[in-house]
């Protein structure tokens, strides 16, 4: 299965297959006042899986959502430190969220395709990003689906409401909404959670399929999952914060997937791997 | 096992169960039955309004009455509401043309930008006060600030309609956008889309079919007012298209009005005609705007 993404004009082509994408300085995130997630300091590479994950509450989806900004939809939430992706500070002012979101697209936890047909899902990213003629259209459309898995199985109903359609294919097709607009990273937060083992095993396979053509952070509650399907794995915890009983989550430990499963340096990490806690 | 569940089966478990179903079924019997027989009571009022207004207005309904001129002399029978009918369609018309596009817009600032704004609190506080200010009170209002120095008396009708229309499409829209799932606009938004084309592409098409309904009561509400009408459009009895010039219009509800009030039995017939033109008015309205909803509602 391919699907061509043209090269970007911020991709280098001598760079090597382990540049990074994003960097993480001295991040903490806070709601208000309350400060969700602390100190993290991490680089994210190109072309590989990078899993965030940890107990509830320890900041890992905050983390995720304030990679493409979007968490400014939150009343309250503010990022201090870095986030720079390619080199950009995401949060400097002369950047645009919206300009953001078109290069690192998002699949949420719950499947949430538009109440509209199967095609007008996929076509609506590239119709917003001005993709006008009906064949150019049909072209993403057919090279998203393909490139979701989904092609054979809809196919022949794409005129049918995307509502009517499984809840692993309504996520495979938000992860082809997705793709249609050619994003250089795709951000999955607990893609699988609502989702039975077979559709999730046809959602991890896809991601090994995409990760040659995209950056991919996932968050997951299912460690399982992690080991299987990430190269890099960021393992948060929520520490009890002194003033309050509210919890801030830390970065304990970010280090290749295999490392963390097998020879944590942390005995927070190691608890947590091995099932003693959370 | 299994023989221990058939015998738990065949002794005193199907008891227990029996006479417990049996008094939830009667109660769920009776409850049922109430919430039919409230059903009823609503609905037998509605039912005779109905009755006696297409029977009594049957008898001058006909083609002839709904085209033509109204009767010059009160006592005599024949003439009909045809200006009656052209004059509710354009005032009303122009005021759904007024309120409609500004009644969204205002319940998308509240809604979708000034959700818990201090300005949002205000706007939305003055469109529930709006709400109960008395028709006559927003005909005269009108007829002061705007009839007396303009001369437009079409105008001035359908904007004394428009005041009442405004607060409802106002507050149905609101409701209406509120109901409408935040993951659909994250979706939107994570794709990159400006947060006004998300409005407009997403948040707007799910609500339409609710957004309809509430513009369809207000112009429903509006299509029946007279008071408004009374100082603003007059009550002529030739015909009189455009809104714009210094020339008394009229309306279907100041037809049932004047026709009611006269003690001749011919204009009082013509008054349940009148009545009955503006019920077919409304159904036709609903008909129409249903069907136009069904056309652009998002697939569910």
């Amino acid at each position: 299965m391919k699907f061509d993404v043209p090269a970007r004009p911020s991709s280098n082509p001598m760079a090597s297959e382990g540049s990074s994408v994003f960097a993480l300085e001295d991040v903490a995130v806070f709601y208000h006042d309350f400060k969700a997630v602390r100190d993290v300091n991490l680089t994210i590479a190109k072309n590989e899986i990078t899993a965030f994950i940890g107990p509830s509450g320890c900041g890992k989806t905050t983390v995720l959502r304030s990679l493409n900004r979007m968490n400014d939809l939150i009343p309250g939430a503010r990022v201090e430190g870095i986030i720079s992706y390619r080199g950009i500070d995401l949060y400097a002012e002369e950047v645009s969220a919206t300009q953001v979101r078109h290069h690192i697209g998002m699949v949420f936890q719950k499947p949430n395709p538009f109440p509209k047909s199967i095609y007008d899902n996929v076509a609506f990213g590239p119709r917003v990003h001005g993709v006008k003629k009906k064949s150019e259209l049909d072209a993403i459309v057919e090279k998203s689906l393909r490139g979701a898995a989904l092609w054979d199985e809809v196919k022949d109903r794409l005129s049918t409401s995307a509502l009517g359609m499984s809840g692993g294919q309504q996520q495979r097709l938000c992860i082809a909404r997705t793709i249609a607009v050619e994003p250089d990273v795709v951000l999955m937060d607990e893609p699988c959670s609502a989702l039975d083992p077979i559709a999730t095993a046809r959602v991890e396979d896809l991601m090994q399929e995409m990760k040659s053509q995209f950056t991919i952070v996932i968050v997951t509650h299912n460690m399982q999952q992690a080991a299987r399907v990430s190269d890099r794995t960021a393992f948060f915890t929520a520490e009890v914060n002194p003033h309050g009983d509210r919890r801030t989550g830390v970065l304990v430990e970010y280090a290749p997937t295999q490392t963390i499963f097998s020879n944590p340096g942390d005995p927070r990490t190691e608890n947590y791997v091995t099932g003693r806690v959370g | 096992m299994a023989t221990a569940s058939i015998a738990l089966r065949d002794s005193a478990e199907p008891l227990a169960l029996a006479a417990q179903g049996g008094w939830r079924s009667i109660k769920n019997r009776m409850m049922s039955g109430l919430l039919f027989v409230s059903f009823l009571v609503v609905m037998v009022p509605l039912l005779f309004v109905l009755m006696a207004v297409v029977s009594r207005g049957a008898k001058v309904m006909g083609w002839s009455f709904l085209t033509k001129d109204i009767a010059p002399i009160e006592r005599r029978p024949g003439g009909g509401v045809g200006p009656a009918i052209v004059g509710t369609l354009v005032v009303t018309g122009l005021a759904t043309l007024l309120a409609t596009p500004l009644g969204i817009m205002g319940a998308v600032f509240l809604n979708e930008y000034s959700a818990k704004g201090v300005f949002g609190r205000i706007v939305r506080f003055m469109a529930n006060v709006m709400t109960g200010v008395p028709s006559v009170v927003m005909g005269l209002f009108i007829y002061v600030i705007f009839t007396l120095t303009f001369k437009q008396r079409g105008v001035g009708g359908s904007l004394a309609l428009a005041c009442l229309m405004l607060p409802i499409i106002i507050r149905t829209t609101e409701e209406m956008l509120k109901l409408v799932p935040n993951y659909l606009r994250e979706a939107s938004l994570a794709l990159g889309t400006s947060k006004a084309r998300t409005i407009v592409t997403v948040v707007l098409p799910a609500a339409l079919p609710g957004i309809i309904s509430g513009a369809l009561l207000a112009v429903a509400r509006a299509a029946g007012e007279t008071a408004p009408l009374l100082f603003t459009i007059g009550a002529a009895k030739s015909l009189q298209i455009n809104p714009f010039a210094d020339e008394a219009m009229t309306a279907l509800p100041l037809q049932i009005y004047s026709n009611a009030s006269s003690s001749f039995p011919a204009a009082q017939a013509r008054g349940w005609g009148a009545a009955l033109t503006l019920l077919l008015l409304s159904f036709l309205f609903t008909l129409i705007a249903r069907l136009v909803s069904a056309r652009f509602a998002t697939k569910r």
